[in-house]
């Protein structure tokens, strides 16, 4: 007798089978790897001001658009999808397998992260041509940005999982899960810069994950000069770290204890 | 070697009592048959056999094992089953052989994908779409994701339910196939035909208990029943309940010298039966 499979191995082919299903829907391949792209075109176009000395809206902007796509590609897309797989008997087939859980976790992890890595691509390719962005030079930056990606994309993931058990069925899940979505950017400064907000919202705003990882995208894409400007009058990246950490481990502790195989 | 042991299994959902105390054999090799009215507690039994939920009390062994352990322990299990669920209908996105090839991945010891596909009559939609299958197709690939495993059992759940009576005995046929491998197979359906046509032995559960384990042909004394008698005595029809129907018609034949008009012999129907069992009637 042959033994089973590991977890991980069997994650890393769940991880391709994702990718794959993924990149079939066409519709949503374009819509979902675009829409930072979409948005940026929008708000580029028409806030045309400068920030701050050197800092164009636009630049300000990639920012949040790479902290708000984290949330959109992780948290959002999974929280809505899971409970539709869910719906029609899939999560249930799964789970009358020898696959483990933690392999359907690592094969969602592997489709947000690679799916995050090309939609920044396109993101940077086309802020690059049209719309001046300064890409960052120091190679520490690269770095803060790399495990603000990992991180990030880890915690989305982690997130749209457990939250996936709140939805009661897929076909609702959307109106549950887009409005807190939509009201979290706002409230984060993805769309408006965050220290023009009402400081009520700031605080709120400050719980939840998102803040931090626009935080931590404006370290890396504005000069360091503009850390002044922010609330605490700098990038706060240690925080950033550890409040990504503790919402990280939130999720996958949640999403192994409470995640929901079948309807009832 | 019995495959599965229950005994004394209990389980309510508040105030419903869903299966009270039932207890079952199902030996190595059997086709098993859990027949019984929506809500008797069929599904919950199941369920219950399988991992998905837990019990109040009793016990229950599945292969030597307690499906409400978890770990790693469960893995091992899980790969000697297989699970055909009532319904499926995810993955529209990937073709057949790669979802059976994908699901093979699973198990320590896979069944050849290629002879898993032709074993259940998909060789020719093997690359074609889950999505554009006909729901009978989408049941047989189900079963294939059910038996890729090389499982020493196999749990079917309504199988056959939505299809045509072509698809029904073409299905029929691949699960006579999967008793020449060995492979246990617990069944549930409410169509007792196909109870009749598969099963070895059939348990008929009500209201949460076993009402009867028995052969099809033996369930409710159905082999031993008197046998109904009926022809036409010139404008009238008459019927009589016996136990030596041969002798009877017989007589007939000798009293209407030759053809008797309008014969029947007539022993009850499994269906007619099972509903005496459920306590329900025709409709």
């Amino acid at each position: 007798m042959n033994k089973v499979p590991s977890a991980l191995n069997l994650g890393v082919r769940r991880g391709a089978l994702e990718i794959k299903q993924f990149a079939r829907q066409r519709e949503s391949v374009v819509f979902t790897l675009l829409f930072p792209v979409i948005l940026l075109a929008i708000f580029g176009s028409v806030f045309k001001d400068t920030i701050a000395p050197g800092v164009t809206f636009s630049q300000y902007f990639v920012a949040g658009m790479i902290a708000s796509g984290l949330v959109n590609t992780g948290f959002q897309s999974l929280a809505i999808t899971i409970p539709m797989e869910r719906d029609v008997g899939g999560l249930k087939r799964l789970r009358g397998t020898p696959m483990p859980a933690s392999s359907y976790f690592i094969g969602k992890a592997i489709l947000i992260a690679v799916s995050m890595v090309i939609q920044i691509a396109l993101l940077f390719a086309f802020g690059l041509i049209f719309f001046g962005v300064h890409m960052p030079t120091d190679s520490t930056k690269w770095l803060t940005f790399t495990w603000l990606v990992l991180l990030g994309s880890g915690c989305s993931t982690a997130l749209g999982i457990a939250f996936s058990i709140v939805p009661k069925s897929g076909r609702g899940a959307s109106a549950v899960v887009s409005p807190i979505v939509i009201i979290l950017q706002f409230f984060s400064g993805v769309f408006f810069v965050f220290t023009q907000l009402p400081t009520w919202m700031q605080q709120i705003a400050a719980i939840f994950p998102l803040k931090w990882l626009t935080q931590g995208m404006r370290s890396v894409f504005l000069p360091d000069t503009f850390a002044t400007q922010e609330v605490a009058k700098s990038w706060e990246n240690g925080r950033t770290f550890i409040i990504l950490m503790i919402w990280l481990v939130i999720g996958v502790l949640f999403s192994i204890r409470k995640f929901k195989w079948d309807r009832d | 070697m019995n495959v599965i042991e229950v005994k004394g299994l209990k389980k309510s959902y508040g105030d419903v009592h869903a299966v009270q105390s039932l207890d079952l054999t199902i030996a190595q090799g059997e086709i098993f048959a859990l027949l019984g009215p929506n809500g008797a507690g069929k599904t919950t039994t199941v369920e219950i056999l399988e991992g998905f939920r837990k019990r109040d009390s009793g016990e229950v062994s599945v292969l030597g094992f307690d499906p409400q352990t978890s770990g790693h322990q469960a893995r091992e299990w899980r790969n000697r089953i297989g699970i055909v669920l009532q319904s499926a209908a995810d993955a529209g996105d990937l073709s057949v052989i790669e979802t059976v090839q994908h699901f093979s991945g699973y198990y320590s010891n896979p069944r050849d994908v290629d002879e898993v596909i032709t074993s259940v009559g998909l060789q020719e939609k093997a690359g074609a779409l889950i999505r554009n299958l006909s729901g009978g197709q989408r049941r047989r690939l189900d079963v294939a994701l059910g038996i890729i495993g090389s499982p020493e059992l196999l749990f079917l759940d309504e199988p056959t339910t939505g299809f045509d009576p072509e698809a029904r005995r073409a299905f029929w046929a691949l699960i006579e196939n999967l008793r020449g491998t060995g492979t246990t197979i617990l069944l549930t359906t409410h169509y007792l035909d196909e109870a009749e046509a598969l099963a070895d032995r059939v348990a008929v559960i009500n209201n949460g208990r076993i009402v009867e384990i028995s052969t099809p042909e033996d369930l409710g004394g159905r082999a031993t029943a008197k046998a109904l008698v009926s022809w036409r005595d010139g404008d009238e029809t008459k019927t009589q309940t016996t136990d030596n129907p041969t002798s009877l018609v017989s007589k007939l034949s000798t009293q209407f010298s030759g053809e008797i008009p309008e014969l029947t012999v007539t022993r009850p129907s499994l269906e007619d039966i099972y509903l005496t069992m459920i306590g329900g009637t025709h409709e």
